[in-house]
């Protein structure tokens, strides 16, 4: 890849009947990296990750992935991404083996037969090869998923909310396989909601209403907020977050177990806000702002204490 | 839990909701009813009139020029063609150029002045038994009345008690009036069109509902690729319900089978893709399976009453006839018929197949057009 960048777009824009999805993003993505893709529901996210493999025109925006032209090289791009959809898209009344044998013919790969006998050997579904997809639990579809959506030995993988519904095992065990995958030069670009998951790639983007507003690893992410944190145990910290959400300067009060993590971007009236209370029984701790913090940051700050509309994240989804 | 009409409400509303919202659901529920009122009242017709004959006229006597005159009076004759053989009649008629060829015998003027009752041939094109049956009933009122006035002063000891010309007709193809054998060929048409756009109309929608299409449009293929690779397997069903039919027709309903069916099963090849195409065209152009269905239906039922299926194709106004024209229907019945019943070969079922064939090409070409490559 030139400069090492898997993906390298600028301005990348879609609209949809006047709405703006995805409003000039920039994104660089080296390759070998994990870079989460976060943002709420509707952000864009989706429509993003549709652009950059051809199943959506751009309406404007230029670069490359995989050094191929996103505007004009989609054909070539598709034969070198995998793109595993949000929902599961695999065929229900295939069994396992003639979907991974359908994607592999697509894809035009040489020595199919083993290609997917080894697929199948490595999902650990030997001698089950014969089940229809559509009888697989979540886990199972996600790992059948992910397997079809790289038989054809890609060079990026774009994956859309590939944990969602997903028990917390099952998850642990993708991300594993994930970390496993990156270290051999493979790139991702995985979208989700999950914070735990956000902590486990190499690099952050996060989108909002179409928008980049951050870009980085974690700590920069974090860094980049400009967020202090406070952290307060006492009695009655339901009440005690009603008083302090309506005061000047505090963004958030959000309860964590026994505790109530107070944060704003402006550390002064933070403190300020939090001057009245800092007596017994109520105990405070200055602490770290946590990457949900951020998000939840990111999310109020720019659109202010309302709850956002829906929005239209394409055409089929 | 006792029935409750708050709850039945609820029900009623969120369907009539459902219903508004289905823009397409609620265009067929005024299209058919308006579509099905206007084929039926305006376009049928099961007593056909005016309908194509030749005329082979050998005496050029008056009282030939007499009962042409009446035949064309009547209204169900009109003379389009004077050939000058009788296989050039039958040429017609094998065609279905003519219902019917009128055949005025050498020396009819001087055989009928004799009184030796010259016989007038008329051979019929009886495949649809409903298209001739009128026509053929006037026939003996119209030549009987018509040589009444002739028969004055020196030749009124003509209108004695036997009729003063004999009339002898033909009904070819399909002698004995046996309805099955027009409509039995004719369903292997329309039950190809039925299943083959039914089936076909499904092929899109159902991936792209399931969400399978995106997979798909994720994978580098071309919209050529999906097309045919989804039409391919159903001209085999198409081939299968094919044999099926002429397995049943020849043997339960004893349909004659005059004509080369190798010639039969090579021209159904161009109607099932074009029916086919059609199907995909539906799917490619519908959003959700039902819609597909919606289409299907809308397109069958013209098919069915404009083709020449159920009601003789000339009994229908010039519009309508115009319509059917378009219908890939209308002449793969006339082949199927052609072939079946009259023995018709290749030269004779060309210009009929290369209609069908162009309708292919279209429906082809306007399904790849509206294929989406991508999801916008």
């Amino acid at each position: 890849m030139p400069d090492g960048l898997a993906i390298d777009v600028h301005g990348m824009t879609k609209r949809f009947d006047g709405l703006t999805a995805v409003n000039r993003v920039d994104l660089q993505v080296r390759t070998g990296d994990i870079c989460g893709f976060l943002g709420p529901n509707g952000s864009g996210k989706t429509t993003f990750i549709r652009m950059l493999c051809g199943l959506l025109r751009p309406d404007g925006g230029s670069g490359t992935c995989l050094g191929h032209d996103v505007m004009t090289g989609s054909e070539a791009i598709k034969g070198l991404v995998g793109y595993m959809t949000q929902r599961f898209s695999f065929w229900d009344d295939l069994t396992i083996h003639e979907n991974l044998d359908f994607v592999a013919r697509m894809y035009s790969i040489g020595n199919r037969r083993r290609v997917v006998r080894e697929s199948i050997e490595r999902l650990g579904l030997e001698g089950q090869g014969n089940k229809l997809a559509g009888e697989l639990s979540g886990g199972w579809k996600q790992r059948l998923a992910l397997a079809a959506c790289m038989i054809h030995d890609p060079k990026l993988l774009l994956l859309d909310e590939p944990t969602a519904g997903v028990d917390p095992k099952a998850r642990r065990e993708f991300w594993e396989e994930i970390h496993r995958l990156a270290e051999q030069g493979l790139t991702f670009l995985i979208a989700t909601h999950y914070m735990d998951e956000a902590e486990r790639c190499h690099r952050l983007a996060f989108i909002l209403n179409g928008k980049l507003l951050s870009q980085g690893t974690v700590a920069e992410v974090i860094e980049q907020a400009h967020l202090t944190t406070w952290s307060v145990s006492g009695p009655d910290l339901t009440g005690l977050a009603g008083k302090l959400r309506v005061r000047p300067g505090v963004e958030q009060a959000v309860a964590f177990g026994n505790t109530l993590h107070i944060s704003g971007d402006d550390a002064d009236a933070l403190l300020g806000a939090i001057a009245p209370f800092r007596a017994a029984p109520y105990e405070w701790r200055g602490i770290d702002s946590s990457l949900e913090d951020v998000f939840i940051h990111f999310m109020g700050g720019r659109a202010g204490r309302q709850m956002e509309g829906p929005r239209m994240d394409g055409p089929s989804s | 839990m006792k029935f409750s009409p708050s709850r039945l409400w609820a029900i009623v509303v969120k369907e009539f909701v459902q219903m508004r919202r289905d823009r397409l659901t609620l265009g067929m529920m005024a299209g058919i009813p308006v579509l099905q009122l206007l084929l039926f009242g305006y376009a049928i017709n099961a007593n056909p009139k005016h309908l194509p004959t030749a005329v082979l006229m050998a005496d050029n006597g008056p009282q030939g020029r007499t009962l042409l005159y009446a035949l064309e009076n009547s209204s169900y004759f009109d003379f389009v063609r004077r050939v000058k053989t009788e296989p050039e009649g039958r040429r017609l008629l094998a065609r279905g150029d003519v219902q019917f060829v009128v055949n005025i015998p050498e020396n009819f003027t001087r055989d009928f002045l004799r009184g030796d009752r010259p016989a007038i041939l008329v051979e019929a094109d009886a495949t649809d038994p409903v298209a001739t049956v009128n026509a053929l009933a006037a026939l003996n009122a119209a030549v009987n009345g018509a040589l009444k006035n002739d028969l004055k002063g020196p030749l009124a000891f003509l209108s004695g008690t036997a009729p003063p010309v004999e009339l002898q007709i033909h009904a070819l193809y399909n002698p004995e009036d046996i309805t099955a054998y027009n409509i039995v060929p004719g369903l292997m048409g329309t039950i190809l069109t039925m299943t083959m756009i039914a089936i076909t109309g499904l092929a899109i929608t159902r991936e792209r509902e399931s969400g399978t299409m995106e997979n798909l449009l994720s994978m580098p293929t071309r919209p050529l690729e999906v097309m045919i690779g989804k039409i391919v397997p159903y001209i085999l069903v198409g081939y299968m319900q094919m044999a099926l039919i002429l397995l049943t027709a020849r043997l339960l309903f004893r349909v004659p089978m005059a004509g080369s069916i190798a010639l039969l099963m090579a021209v159904t090849f161009v109607f099932i893709v074009a029916n086919l195409a059609m199907g995909i065209t539906f799917s490619t152009l519908a959003t959700t399976q039902r819609q597909a269905m919606q289409m299907s239906m809308f397109f069958f039922l013209p098919n069915i009453l404009l083709s020449g299926f159920m009601f003789p194709f000339r009994g229908m106004p010039v519009w309508a006839q115009d319509i059917g024209e378009f219908l890939p229907l209308t002449h793969f019945l006339r082949i199927i018929r052609g072939i079946l019943l009259k023995g018709n070969g290749f030269t004779d079922v060309v210009r009929e197949l290369w209609q069908i064939a162009l309708f292919a090409i279209v429906a082809i070409a306007l399904s790849v057009k509206s294929f989406r490559r991508t999801l916008d």
